[in-house]
């Protein structure tokens, strides 16, 4: 890009002391009675100061976005970090089997929510991964007109259901079928919470998906079908590599949502402190348990603490995975 | 001595980069005071580029490096302190039409309300100055309140020329602009062109050779990002070209 | 009789293609009616079951025994006061930054900060929204749990919304516009009010709506920054606390015993019908923009 500071002379840091100012002097053409107009050129007008001014207000919004994700991260370290550093034991942390922060002397062994959100987030894509992919390329590749747009409306709108209509969906729903189908105790367990968790990531990674799709040049495509491919095989030989960034992006995101999701999960997982060992059993992931005891923990206590230390780990894996997806699509943009 | 009135612009050593690509080199040249400059040359001759750091658009265009000195009325166009002051007195037609998505009179109004002009009969004197003065307002004066936008083309044209006209322009810089206009219009605005001379100065750039013949007091070749040479029209059609791409290029033997 | 040239006549190859193409068609749209269905069938049950309690009363009476019975007039209204505050303060900041980022910002490391600041914001969970709206509202700006400390909490975790739907109809006005207003003197603010905005307004107004949407429907957010289970009066000023609708679901289905069985079906429709047609709105906008033409 151009370094040239004389460029930026639109913009709106007045340089008072530009090399060659523009002085008000008398300019020789000025004395042979031209261009009288001319001295508009040095004048900074009215509306000048204003573009300036508007200029300066729309960096600030710009500019929050930055501070507010700075914000973020330092309002809950600072909650959190002293503890993390000074009292916390960070392989009990880690490793711990135990998560008893009311009891004496309490007990903080997060695996058993580190272990439930995964498995219920792993339960999650396997369901929504196919659902998603397999809508995205119907969507993208085969649907036409009115068909193709009414799905793209309702996966949409899928997308905007809150998250507390799907824990009621998991609680008073889900429940009595999983208990009915499956013929267990517990209807509230990871499968539970995996199902919804699955349809509400869905529509996200359908509709990244599709963008992933939607941006491989329909050139490509033409002169696959040019050589007499198939519909389906320039999507399976074409298409879907050309678009593997994306979809791994897509994917990326969709784990990112259903690893972020609070109220659902903390309604339909049944809420146990216990690593699951199947998909029957219930669990408790680590966005469900800051929800469930935040309430109860008083501000600066110990137990307060360290559910700041549990936002700190989430806020950190979440940054990872949309720094990460943010790159690979980025990556390929810039490649392409 | 006679003093000959000094030039509006004057262009020392201008040279145009986009990165590593060099669009202009070394143009040296003088735009008088109410004439009309003609610029031709084939594609790539550097004549948009030469357009768009008159009146300092190269900010627009990211990678666009302008090196060497411009003055507009004594001023140098990259220190003057006020660039829109800057732009509003130099008036561009682009040679594709741009009709903003506003009515047709306001698409004309907006400069002048842009600078303040509020008074309703002010603005209605304007709009059909303007209007008149580009061969439109016969063909829009019932339906002003249209969009400006979903005009044909060569009105668009003319719709672009009278918001030039507008502005108030000292210098107007005509970029092809018959690209995208009939030959009827075309001669109607060439037309009015001539007229215009009598208070403002034009800077035309053409790729038709005989446009420039008609119109252009003084007529620059531009070549490859040259500026190979400057002559009054007249000299230049009537075998006074000095050097031999020029000759070509006039009897159409490249272009 | 005509015969056809046997260059035409499809190969065993070509015919198994063919098939193979079919049923790949045909699962895939088995499976994208996979993702559907079920969602219509769960807003079918909601419908059935739900329907029955809503009234004009339910709608507008306050809770009774702790939310088990009465209606849900002060959750909706205080639903009301957090969105109107979360819009309040995301609209102007993210419109602002949009703005800058469509009309102003160059290809440079700050404006990529900003793009990477805005994606990472979006993808915070809400819980962590939360924490920082009790670290950073409730108790550092000393705001206490209180609406204002919601609203505040609910405009950052909706503040990308915003921007991202507002930048985007900002794109689509053509740049050849801004160019022919530039080339004329108008300055850059000029030319974004003249030109620009007037020809993204609904396109902005789509984004606006979609922000009402997500922040009607959160619940994490608020239920540590302001919003309660139950209060018995509707909130008098922005420091009040507040029951809230998104809240209220999630009382009546999970902390309450003895609740008739039809309640938390009601209040989940009625959540589920104020969104849906929030983005029902804002598809039509979006869908009648995209058949007006105006250049």
């Amino acid at each position: 890009m151009t370094s040239d500071p004389n460029k930026d002379s639109a913009g709106p840091p007045p340089k008072p002391a530009s090399p060659q100012p523009a002085s008000p002097g008398p300019l020789p053409l000025r004395h042979a009675g031209h261009h009288e107009w001319a001295t508009a050129l040095d004048h900074r007008d009215r509306t000048w100061w204003f573009d300036c001014i508007a200029r300066l207000a729309v960096l600030g919004g710009g500019l929050s976005a930055i501070l507010f994700i700075g914000a973020i991260f330092v309002f809950i370290a600072s909650q959190g970090i002293d503890f993390a550093l000074h009292h916390l034991n960070w392989l009990d942390f880690l490793f711990g089997k135990r998560w008893e922060p009311t009891v004496e002397p309490p007990e903080y062994g997060a695996l058993p929510l580190i272990m439930g959100t995964c498995w219920i987030t792993g339960v999650a894509m396997i369901i929504a991964v196919p659902l998603a992919f397999g809508a995205a390329i119907y969507i993208g590749e085969f649907a036409r007109g009115r068909q193709r747009e009414w799905l793209k409306i309702l996966i949409e709108l899928l997308a905007a259901i809150p998250s507390v209509v799907w824990g009621v969906i998991g609680l008073q729903v889900m429940k009595p079928i999983i208990q009915h189908v499956f013929g267990v105790q517990v209807g509230l367990n990871v499968l539970n919470a995996g199902i919804i968790l699955g349809l509400m990531a869905a529509p996200i990674i359908t509709t990244i998906a599709e963008d992933a799709l939607k941006a491989v040049p329909e050139t490509y495509r033409e002169a696959a079908e040019a050589l007499g491919a198939s519909r389906w095989q320039v999507i399976w030989k074409v298409v879907l590599p050309h678009a593997r960034p994306g979809l791994s992006a897509a994917v990326l995101l969709g784990i990112g949502r259903a690893f972020g999701e609070t109220i659902a999960v903390l309604m339909a997982s049944g809420h146990r402190l216990m690593i699951p060992e199947s998909v029957f059993d219930s669990a408790a992931t680590i966005t469900a348990t800051i929800a469930a005891e935040l309430g109860e923990a008083a501000h600066g206590s110990e137990h307060y603490q360290v559910l700041f230390v549990l936002g700190l780990l989430l806020f950190g894996i979440t940054f990872g995975i949309n720094l990460t997806a943010d790159w690979i699509v980025r990556g390929r943009r810039s490649r392409a | 001595m006679v003093t000959e009135p000094p030039p509006l612009v004057s262009v020392r050593g201008l040279s145009i980069h986009y990165g590593d690509k060099v669009a202009l080199q070394g143009v040296d040249l003088d735009i008088k005071t109410n004439e009309i400059f003609g610029i031709i040359g084939p594609a790539n001759a550097g004549k948009t580029s030469f357009l768009r750091a008159l009146n300092r658009m190269d900010e627009f265009v990211p990678g666009m490096q302008v090196l060497g000195d411009i003055t507009f009325a004594g001023r140098d166009v990259r220190t003057v302190r006020n660039l829109y002051a800057l732009r509003k007195r130099i008036g561009v037609v682009f040679p594709l039409p741009v009709g903003l998505p506003l009515s047709i009179y306001d698409n004309v109004a907006l400069s002048p309300r842009l600078s303040g002009i509020t008074k309703h009969a002010q603005l209605d004197e304007i709009v059909e100055r303007c209007l008149r003065r580009a061969a439109l307002w016969d063909e829009v004066k019932d339906r002003l309140k249209g969009l400006g936008s979903l005009l044909s083309g060569g009105q668009q044209q003319r719709l672009t020329i009278a918001r030039a006209l507008s502005q108030d322009p000292e210098l107007l810089l005509l970029d092809e602009f018959s690209i995208a206009v009939d030959p009827v219009t075309t001669m109607r605005i060439e037309e009015v062109l001539k007229e215009l001379r009598q208070e403002l100065t034009i800077v035309l750039v053409t790729n038709l050779v005989q446009q420039a013949r008609r119109l252009a007091d003084r007529t620059s070749f531009f070549l490859g990002g040259l500026c190979v040479e400057i002559a009054p029209t007249e000299a230049l059609f009537s075998g006074g070209a000095r050097e031999q791409s020029t000759v070509d290029y006039l009897e159409g033997r490249f272009g | 009789m005509t015969t056809i040239d046997p260059m035409f006549v499809a190969t065993p190859l070509e015919k198994r293609n063919h098939t193979i193409q079919q049923l790949v068609r045909t699962l895939l749209l088995a499976v994208a009616l996979l993702l559907v269905v079920p969602a219509l069938l769960i807003l079918g049950v909601l419908v059935v079951e739900g329907a029955p309690g809503l009234s004009w009363s339910f709608l507008v009476d306050p809770p009774r025994s702790n939310g088990a019975a009465g209606g849900i007039g002060l959750p909706l209204l205080g639903t009301l006061w957090l969105t109107a505050g979360a819009l309040l303060l995301a609209l102007p900041l993210g419109v602002a930054a949009a703005i800058y980022l469509s009309e102003y910002a160059r290809d440079n490391w700050l404006t990529r900060t900003i793009n990477v600041a805005i994606v990472n914001l979006a993808g915070v969970p809400s819980i962590v929204h939360a924490l920082f709206g009790v670290g950073a509202f409730v108790h550092f700006l000393h705001f206490g749990k209180s609406i204002l400390a919601a609203s505040c909490t609910l405009a950052v975790m909706t503040l990308p919304v915003v921007i991202v739907a507002t930048r985007e109809s900002l794109q689509a006005v053509p740049k050849a516009f801004r160019e022919a207003c530039w080339s004329m003197g108008a300055t850059r603010w000029q030319t974004i009010w003249r030109v620009v905005l007037p020809n993204s307004g609904s396109g902005i107004l789509t984004g606006l709506i979609l922000c009402v949407c997500r922040a009607v429907g959160e619940t994490a957010p608020i239920m540590f920054t302001g919003a309660v289970f139950l209060r018995s009066m509707a909130p008098q000023s922005v420091f009040d606390k507040t029951m809230a609708l998104s809240l209220h679901l999630f009382n009546v289905s999970t902390q309450l015993t003895d609740v008739p069985h039809h309640l938390p079906f009601s209040v989940a429709l009625v959540l589920i019908i104020v969104v849906l047609a929030l983005n029902g709105t804002a598809i039509a906008f979006r869908m009648r923009l995209r058949g007006r033409k105006k250049w």
